[in-house]
């Protein structure tokens, strides 16, 4: 794993690593099998599928129904690996993730693509703020925020072969890039991506971009910021997160999500057990989505770069009144 | 006729097992699981195919009993066609125990699926029918329905499902029984005519008396030619039948079972069930 990060954006767009990456996998494994309802032409996964009818099944607009027949075609002995948008791959089929899939055993990957802001021009309907929190709360399930195009690629293949519900969340446009192509990034495993003394930002998605962006504009204020991007959102890197809480004294969470439940929860709830620690949040304050290009819907819901250098001073501050 | 009568003494057993199930922890869903009880005769009699001593076998035909409250009667019959002891049906929900009140793949051997949440068991036999015609298996996958479960949209996404994939290896067994929790589906919820239902939605289907044996052989015989769409079978049951206490008492969806009531019961099959047998 390399980390590469200068700000610049990827060339790749995440819909065509995926378009890629999906039948690269079904090339690769007879057991691995796609279902989409209805979305296959968002991800440019139609033409292949289209050719290959035995490794891709379109479910239609049912997503309920969707989640069900890949959990029975994992108990045949697939790897079913499921796409919609992330409304639709959480709230609208939550029952038959945690039954089905979950409590029955059944061992799939769901991709969410378009989560929180990323959703932009689809709105509010579309626009998950909230997923994370859904699947967090599926005892074992794997919780991904993915940071850029390479650990896309990373993921996609090492949750193929992973046990238990395992959920992808990830924009179909375009992602900084962070990595390296061909970096792995093992599931579980925060990554560092850049040392710091005074604060702590434990980033994720869409979020760890701008979390960089804020760390550098600290750094000319003299404030030390070390961000870490914290991609598994469950099972979180407790050990890097207390270490880097232990260390720094101050810490911001980043996320494309809503506060309840998703990366800010899964920190606080960590240290406020075993290392209580001064905490700013940059997340979705409780709200419902609405329509608009994603930088307007960044900044409306307060997931900028500002809004992260914002929130570190005053974990500085409160560390220092403490 | 005489294998059919064999299958009527192996229902009565079934029920008798149910029963024993339910009695030993007081009560239980007595009514859903007593409607089932012949068509369970016929598959683990004689339709399906399948092997206790290796339950998970990929070969078998499989069995999802979607209305999963009528467990009891799929542990009966898995007892007493040897998956299990069957003086393990006395540990019907008990802590720690195998045979939980839904049915539990992860816990029964020889249960093929987890159900409960009603609805899902449909998309999840779609799957499992898709797994085995992708496999190039020539095992079936039989899914039992109930009418109140029906209420849920999921199961009609799964019919559909069912039909637009050509899942000829999936037989549908809608138990008609005419009762859901708060009294007659007619009353709560009418749902229409199931037979115009699901040919509408494209399946080969048929209805039959469900609790009578000779006419389910033929109706579940008549699947084994599978082809290009599935099939469905509406059983006209009557909720509690084979115990006609049960049958006659309306809200018969879950009741307790009283020592004096399992006596007479058990006595009543067992007489029934010999009555089979003496003249086979």
């Amino acid at each position: 794993m390399k980390i590469v990060y200068d700000g610049s954006m990827d060339p790749r767009l995440c819909k065509s690593v995926l378009g890629e990456t999906i039948p690269a996998l079904a090339a690769e494994d007879p057991d691995f099998i796609y279902l989409d309802a209805d979305l296959m032409n968002c991800i440019g996964t139609a033409k292949w599928a289209a050719a290959n009818p035995d490794r891709a099944i379109n479910c239609g607009i049912a997503e309920a129904n969707m989640i069900g027949v890949a959990c029975g075609l994992a108990a045949a002995g697939f790897k079913p690996m499921v796409h919609t948008f992330g409304p639709f791959a959480s709230r609208r089929c939550y029952d038959q993730l945690f039954l089905s899939a979950g409590y029955a055993k059944n061992d799939i990957t769901i991709i969410g693509t378009d989560p929180g802001v990323t959703a932009a021009m689809n709105g509010g309907t579309h626009m998950p703020f909230e997923d994370m929190a859904l699947y967090r709360a599926i005892p074992g399930a794997t919780v991904i925020d993915v940071t850029d195009p390479t650990m896309l690629i990373s993921v996609l293949r090492q949750c193929k072969d992973r046990p238990g519900v395992k959920y992808i969340r990830v924009g179909r446009k375009s992602y900084a890039k962070v990595y390296a192509e061909g970096s792995e990034l093992p599931i579980g495993k925060a990554v560092t991506l850049r040392e710091g003394t005074d604060v702590v930002i434990f980033a994720c998605g869409i979020l760890v971009h701008e979390a960089m962006q804020a760390a550098k504009t600290l750094e000319e204020e003299g404030i030390s910021a070390a961000v870490v991007d914290c991609f598994t959102v469950k099972p979180l890197d407790e050990e890097a997160v207390l270490a880097w809480a232990g260390k720094t004294g101050a810490v911001v969470t980043a996320e494309n999500h809503n506060r309840i439940g998703g990366l800010t929860s899964a920190v606080s709830e960590l240290l406020a057990r075993r290392c209580p620690t001064p905490l700013e949040a940059v997340a979705v304050e409780d709200c419902f989505g609405e329509v608009g290009p994603q930088g307007y819907l960044q900044q409306r819901f307060g997931l900028t770069a500002e809004h992260v250098t914002r929130a570190a001073r005053e974990a500085v501050k409160r560390k220092q009144t403490k | 006729m005489d294998e059919n009568r064999k299958l009527k003494a192996f229902a009565c057993q079934i029920r008798m097992a149910a029963i024993e199930a339910i009695h030993a922890i007081g009560s239980g869903h007595i009514g859903g699981a007593l409607s089932i009880a012949d068509v369970l005769a016929v598959l683990y009699g004689r339709e399906m195919r399948y092997d206790p001593q290796d339950p998970k076998w990929p070969e078998r035909d499989k069995l999802v009993c979607s209305k999963g409250h009528a467990g009891p009667a799929v542990y009966g019959t898995l007892a007493l066609k040897g998956f299990f002891p069957y003086e393990e049906l006395k540990t019907l929900n008990r802590p720690g125990t195998r045979l939980p009140s839904h049915c539990d793949r992860n816990k029964t051997p020889g249960v093929d699926m987890t159900t409960g949440s009603l609805g899902q068991g449909a998309s999840l036999a779609a799957g499992m029918a898709l797994g085995d015609k992708l496999r190039d298996r020539d095992s079936r996958v039989f899914l039992i329905l109930g009418d109140g479960e029906s209420n849920e949209g999921q199961v009609w996404e799964a019919l559909a499902f069912a039909c637009a994939k050509k899942l000829g290896n999936l037989v549908v067994l809608l138990d008609w029984n005419k009762r859901q929790l708060d009294g007659w589906t007619q009353d709560v919820y009418p749902m229409g005519d199931f037979v115009q239902k699901l040919q509408a939605f494209g399946f080969d289907t048929v209805k039959v008396n469900g609790n009578d044996i000779d006419e389910l052989v033929p109706a579940l015989e008549r699947t084994r030619a599978g082809g290009e769409r599935p099939y469905a079978i509406v059983l006209d049951t009557v909720k509690g039948a084979g115990v006609q206490e049960v049958a006659e008492k309306v809200m018969n969806h879950s009741l307790p079972v009283s020592d004096e009531q399992y006596e007479r019961w058990t006595k009543a099959l067992e007489a029934e069930k010999q009555a089979w047998e003496v003249e086979a």
